[in-house]
């Protein structure tokens, strides 16, 4: 066994009764005194230009406090890294999206009204909606300034000979795959409550996956307001889902914040289910261009990748996602020439934001449809074909990835095993594999990957641990409660985790790249050292021994082999306390993985370690209808160490969930620029009737650097779902659909191409 | 236009006045404050604002509070109040990892409890088609599903004993505790 008490167990979410009873409070719940609803307008044309405004009509409705145009925005204010993104806009518009107006009043349904009343002149401009289309010479430009639509961003690596590696290649495949919108579908909406107090300094209540940056972007919105040196306070309610969503600011919150300030009153914006849809941000949709090839023994030689991303109107953490697709393009198996190329292109569709596997999803979908076409080609098995290529401990990638732990190879047997015990195959049934590389011990895409952790403890043997973590019901308050209980010998319930306000909880980079286990889980775990080692010392003086000889354990400090001399460690708390010239226990710690930022050439040491999964999916495919069935999901990931498996499982279930979504059902539909689907009946998400059998089988590789071991495992579960259901249905019925989502019609449309060839 | 009406709230008595228009979610949250209750979409698609009105699960959203009129309402809140503790579904949806964010989790718990309260031993298809309306990202339903059939096996074995065997909270917590953590290979 583990030698541990609570890591490993299945301690039910700290929160979870809380929630179970209707009780965790939500950014839909949140009422301030006098606090007043804003409602935006947004554009009626994916791209025109404003001639006129009038608010007249609206400013005069009784109820009405302020009305904000994009001619009230502070001239430097611009949201998103790449800048080009005003919270209203005053000249033109880029995107159905595009925010041109906003109303604070009493209640929602006077700002409805008000935001109704204002009426905007539009001059419609030629749009552009295609990327490559947009890439050509004579396109639309859809910022004239920025001369190209081609978004001045440098993905673009070659590690290796490509052309070379190609020429003595036995086998090569290439092919053209595609992926499109899909959007969180967090089932709480976004929102957002800004006030000002008397002395001009900000709180922001946000459901937010990045309090620290943030705190950050609204301290900048205040530079642009005029409002130097003032303090911002971001207080986080309950969150309702993050998945991504939430890593950047959006213009609701900065609009929030202008009204706050215009009205001396708190100003609450909360999006409706459709403005989720429409005016929050979805995955990076992309065109893959990929050739691949291998020797005759099935070895890859080279892997040689193209991109298209359409960008959208604005530029939001979607443009970055090539940088974190470079992972398994360069990584996944061992492929010793890589070159990759990716552009992202503004177009006049809304724009992309980080989801759940950031990039990687798409590109694995490619890679591992890929896959198999190669390994059919080379005549070899295609689980075979993995174990040849398959990552190994101590290996090096091209990319100057360090592999630690892996335990693909296990992860490769466990699934095979599970998935070829059942009964045989019937007709139009298949089975297919995929593999993924994640991060899974943070990844430095900023100037710190850190996240610090206060500790304190009271006289009744309790902590209080203040984390730069977020929890958004991933489960992060349970890992840093084992880790710091684990450590201090205490039980999960004796640790209250604080995660939820910048006053009082230390600085974190934020709840993105599946690094909070690893990363907030190393700060816990160093502030309960430090705290340890205080108490011992104590209990080394009291007890007239070395520290080394004293052990805690099931809420007691005691002595190794003398059970005479153990004491509570409430008690100890009071004896250290209450002793002349006390102390009260307190500790802090911040980690800062050892990991390194992309290089020039992105060549680096993105994460100090690396999570690995393989899924694979028994499907039945009907032939009159396309439909696709998922008969049994095996999905095994190494994981370091699970400090919770019932979380783990869960983080599992839900991210296969979502990849089957990604895989056969999800599109966010958009004609010429609009969004036609913004609703649940619309946009197919699976219900509990689509539930499918999942197994997710742990592989623990006790990682040297993570807490007890373990790795980051947020997102993996949804990263190779896509190519292993695609992999299944061309093993059941002979067609390839490389055009994400796999809906029947498209299934159907191939068999009966198949059909008329043969 | 304005009226005045009676329901029972979770056993309590309420006598209040309301808008035509309002609906009942709208006077579970705003005017009521019970906020357990939650708002996903206010178009009866995703399910987080069920309530259970005259034992069946209805889209608080689309209800119309001119209609609870007369009739008996539950929300999550009066779930655990009557006995301090949790209710057995709302205990197993705690131990067996039914709820991540919480969002969808009240819903989902009246969902259940209004199929359960028919029949505690519904099978799984059964709890399917019961929850079908009640939309979970975070989940993919899987510990959802086995919360319900675990509250469920809880509700009849209570129903089997009597009303005098009380609920023993232990004993769902020990099902989870052994239920198989999958393959861990070390």
């Amino acid at each position: 066994m583990s030698g541990y008490n609570i890591v490993g167990q299945r301690v039910p979410k700290l929160d979870a009764a809380q929630k179970a009873m209707g009780r965790a409070e939500y950014i839909q719940d949140v009422k301030l005194p006098g606090m007043l609803y804003g409602k935006i307008l947004y554009s009626k044309y994916a791209h025109a230009k404003i001639t006129a405004m009038d608010i007249s009509r609206a400013l005069a409705l009784p109820g009405v406090h302020a009305v904000l145009t994009g001619k009230d925005i502070p001239p430097k204010m611009r949201m998103g890294f790449y800048k080009d993104n005003p919270p209203l806009k005053a000249d033109k518009v880029c995107c159905f999206r595009d925010e041109v107006a906003a109303v604070a009043a009493v209640s929602e349904q006077v700002a409805k009204k008000a935001v109704s009343l204002i009426e905007v002149e539009y001059e419609v401009l030629p749009a552009v909606f295609d990327p490559e289309a947009a890439m050509e010479k004579d396109a639309t430009l859809v910022h004239e300034a920025h001369k190209t639509n081609v978004l001045k961003l440098p993905w673009k690596l070659h590690y290796g000979d490509v052309e070379a590696a190609e020429k003595d290649s036995a086998f090569v495949v290439e092919d053209r795959f595609t992926t499109t919108w899909v959007t969180h579908c967090c089932l709480s909406t976004s929102g957002a409550v800004a006030l000002f107090d008397a002395s001009d300094n900000l709180t922001v209540y946000s459901n937010t996956q990045i309090p620290s940056l943030a705190q950050k972007d609204f301290l900048e919105t205040l530079g642009a307001m005029g409002l130097k040196g003032k303090r911002v306070r971001v207080i986080k309610p309950v969150i309702g889902g993050g998945f991504g969503s939430k890593l950047d600011t959006y213009a609701y919150e900065h609009i929030a914040i202008l009204l706050a300030h215009k009205c001396r009153k708190p100003v609450k914006i909360l999006f409706d289910r459709k403005e989720e849809f429409e005016a929050t941000s979805t995955r990076q949709p992309t065109v893959i261009y990929i050739r691949q090839g291998c020797d005759k023994e099935g070895h890859l030689t080279f892997r040689d990748i193209r991109m298209v991303l359409d960008n959208g109107g604005r530029t939001s953490w979607g443009a970055t996602t090539p940088s974190v697709m470079m992972m398994p393009i360069t990584s996944l198996y061992r492929v010793p020439n890589v070159r990759y190329n990716a552009k992202c292109v503004y177009t006049n569709n809304t724009y992309s934001q980080a989801m759940r596997g950031y990039g990687n999803p798409q590109a694995t979908f490619a890679i591992e449809s890929c896959m198999d076409m190669l390994a059919q080609k080379a005549g070899i098995d295609p689980v075979a074909f993995r174990r040849i290529n398959q990552n190994e401990p101590g290996d090096e990638t091209p990319q100057g990835f360090k592999i630690t732990s892996c335990g693909l190879a296990q992860c490769i047997d466990a699934v095979e095993k599970e998935l070829t015990q059942g009964s045989p195959l019937e007709d139009g049934e298949g089975i297919g594999y995929a593999s993924l590389i994640h991060v899974g011990g943070g990844a430095r895409i900023y100037k710190s990957d850190g996240c610090g952790a206060i500790l304190k403890m009271d006289d009744y043997g309790r902590v209080d641990i203040f984390t730069g973590g977020t929890d958004m019901g991933q489960g992060l308050d349970n890992m840093i409660a084992q880790i710091v209980a684990e450590e201090l010998g205490l039980l999960a319930e004796d640790i209250n985790v604080v995660h939820s306000d910048t006053d009082v909880c230390p600085w974190d980079v934020g709840a993105h790249a599946s690094r909070s286990t690893f990363v907030a889980g190393n700060a816990a775990l160093g502030a309960a050292r430090r705290a340890k080692q205080t108490l011992l010392a104590f209990g080394a003086k009291l007890f007239e021994v070395a520290p080394e000889d004293l052990v805690m354990e099931n809420r007691t400090v005691s002595v190794k082999n003398d059970p005479e001399k153990t004491m509570p460690v409430d008690k100890l708390l009071r004896k250290a306390h209450f002793s002349p010239g006390g102390t009260m226990l307190m500790a802090d710690y911040f980690y800062d993985p050892p990991n390194e930022n992309m290089g020039k050439d992105f060549r680096c040491n993105l994460s100090v370690t690396y999570s690995f999964g393989v899924h694979g999916v028994r499907v039945h495919v009907d032939k009159e209808t396309g439909k696709v069935l998922v008969k049994n999901y095996v999905a095994a990931h190494d994981v370091g160490r699970a400090i919770n498996p019932m979380l783990l499982e869960g983080q599992v279930y839900g991210g296969v969930i979502m990849g089957l979504g990604y895989a056969l059902s999800e599109e966010v539909m958009i004609k010429d620029g609009q969004i036609k689907n913004p609703n649940f009946r619309d946009y197919k998400l699976f219900t509990a009737k689509d539930a499918v059998p999942i197994m997710a089988p742990v592989i623990e590789t006790h990682d040297p650097d993570g807490p007890f071991g373990a790795k980051g495992i947020g997102e993996p579960g949804c990263v190779p779902t896509a190519p292993a259901v695609a992999n299944a249905i061309y093993n059941a019925v002979g067609v390839r659909i490389k055009d994400l989502p796999i809906t029947p019609e498209k299934v159907l449309a191939a068999i009966q191409e198949q059909s008329k060839g043969s | 236009m304005t009226k005045t009406i009676s329901f029972i709230l979770n056993g309590d008595e309420i006598s209040c006045d309301i808008q035509d228009h309002w609906t009942l979610l709208h006077l579970l949250r705003e005017e009521l404050g019970l906020i357990g209750t939650k708002e996903g979409c206010g178009n009866g698609e995703c399910g987080a604002c069920t309530v259970i009105v005259d034992q069946l699960a209805i889209n608080s959203c689309l209800f119309l509070a001119a209609d609870v009129q007369g009739k008996q309402i539950q929300t999550i809140e009066g779930l655990a109040v009557h006995t301090g503790s949790l209710h057995p579904i709302q205990q197993s949806f705690v131990d067996n990892g039914g709820i991540q964010c919480g969002f969808c989790t009240p819903g989902m718990i009246m969902s259940a409890k209004a199929l359960l309260d028919k029949n505690a031993r519904a099978d799984k298809e059964a709890i399917k088609h019961a929850l079908a309306g009640n939309i979970c990202r975070c989940t993919g339903y899987v510990q959802i599903l086995d919360s319900v059939e675990a509250a469920g096996r809880q509700m009849a074995g209570n129903q089997g004993k009597g009303a005098a065997a009380a609920k023993d909270p232990g004993t769902i917590t020990q099902q989870s505790m052994n239920k198989k953590a999958g393959e861990v290979i070390t």
